[in-house]
């Protein structure tokens, strides 16, 4: 994955280098602006096994600030925040590895630096007995888990 | 041999008629015998799924799953444009300007329709609320959700966006609504079961084709949508996980 480019960013940043699963790395700029929830909407995508995104409807577009082209063909990892511990996708990845469904509260990372807090639930999807991919969807939040989140997560580095 | 053909209970009472239109037009379009047999709730209608007694189903789409996984069904047909949604409102005279603004022990009242109440729920969760935060009042029609919010005997209700349109203006007008789902995805579809398998292709062509005659044409008018939309497999298993994601 590139680099996220300063030119896209809205606001004052900051830049951190982000270290994926794989070993490879990015370097982002993140701001302190949050993105409300949208009300009543579901975002959706799904991805094939190796997490890399096949689908995605208007409100993950609209969330995440990317295009839908910039979108299909990247790994998921793309909406990967800082501040989210590297032991919360660990548990994602080995509880839908193993056929389960994965829920947790998640902080992504917009193109343009900001951020969006999610409930989010992840299936995996079994055609005919075979794992084809996952289906992720996210849905708004109640704000006193998104402090419980805020206040846990820096303790999980 | 006369097969089974329903329809999930949560319809609208007003396009009754157009289901007993539509099972004509379509004995007639697959030189079948289909009988239409109604079922007043979900417990009778998921006794005789589990029965085998179903061979065609328009069905809701929480019930979707348990159709594909377990029963074999196999999608055919949605309706275009027409997707489920769901919205939470209050009584006019509410203090609740927000669902945020509702406490732990709000009265919500809902109806039996699955996928609506699944909908409404997670609308709720901003507020954390969940099934055992708050008292669940249940009605048999929206029409009675409507009257516990005006009576005050509920703080807030669950509906289906289209039987609330399908309201009253006056009962309209003594709600308010917080909010409305926009989730597009989640959708009735006309389902068909294992005995009739060998039909599926040649059904579907003739649903998808419907609304180039006059007469099947006419069909959809009393159901109050355009034309049916073909749903592949792949389709439905996206709605089934989504569904299952949401149960959750």
């Amino acid at each position: 994955m590139k680099d996220m480019n300063p030119a896209d960013i809205v606001g004052e940043y900051r830049e951190q280098t982000l270290t994926y699963h794989d070993g490879t790395s990015r370097k982002v700029l993140v701001t302190d602006i949050e993105t409300p929830y949208p009300e009543g909407r579901l975002i959706v995508s799904c991805t094939d096994p190796d997490g890399i995104i096949t689908q995605c409807n208007q409100s993950f577009v609209e969330m995440s600030g990317y295009t839908r082209e910039e979108l299909i063909g990247m790994p998921h990892c793309i909406l990967r925040h800082p501040d989210m511990p590297p032991a919360a996708y660990k548990d994602l990845w080995s509880t839908v590895q193993r056929g389960e469904k994965w829920q947790g509260f998640v902080k992504n990372l917009r193109k343009d630096g900001g951020y969006y807090w999610v409930k989010a639930t992840v299936v995996p999807n079994v055609r005919q007995g075979k794992l084809v991919g996952f289906t992720s969807v996210r849905r708004k939040p109640s704000r006193r888990k998104v402090e419980e989140c805020i206040a846990l997560y820096p303790t999980l580095f | 041999m006369t097969s089974i053909f329903t329809v999930s209970p949560d319809f609208t009472p007003d396009h009754l008629s157009g289901w007993f239109i539509f099972n004509t037009w379509l004995q007639k379009a697959m030189d079948m015998h289909l009988h239409l047999q109604l079922y007043d709730d979900f417990d009778s209608l998921h006794r005789a799924v589990a029965s085998d007694e179903i061979d065609l189903i328009y069905a809701n789409p929480y019930d979707a799953a348990m159709l594909v996984r377990d029963k074999g069904f196999k999608p055919l047909v949605k309706p275009e444009g027409k997707a489920d949604e769901a919205l939470i409102a209050v009584s006019e005279s509410s203090p609740f300007q927000s669902v945020e603004d509702l406490p732990p022990g709000t009265r919500i009242a809902t109806t039996g329709d699955p996928d609506v109440h699944l909908m409404g729920m997670i609308m709720l969760e901003p507020a954390d609320l969940d099934a055992g935060s708050v008292s669940l009042k249940h009605c048999e029609s929206y029409v009675l959700v409507a009257k516990e919010l005006i009576k005050g005997t509920a703080d807030a209700g669950i509906f289906l966006l289209e039987a609330f349109q399908d309201m009253t203006s006056v009962t309209r007008s003594r709600l308010r609504v917080l909010v409305k789902s926009q989730i597009h995805v989640v959708h009735h579809a006309l389902m068909i079961g294992p005995r009739l398998a060998a039909h599926r292709e040649r059904m579907a062509k003739a649903l998808t084709e419907m609304h180039t005659c006059e007469k099947g044409a006419g069909v959809l008018a009393e159901l109050a949508f355009p034309r049916w939309e073909a749903v592949e497999d792949e389709d439905m298993e996206f709605m089934i996980d989504l569904m299952d994601a949401l149960n959750t």
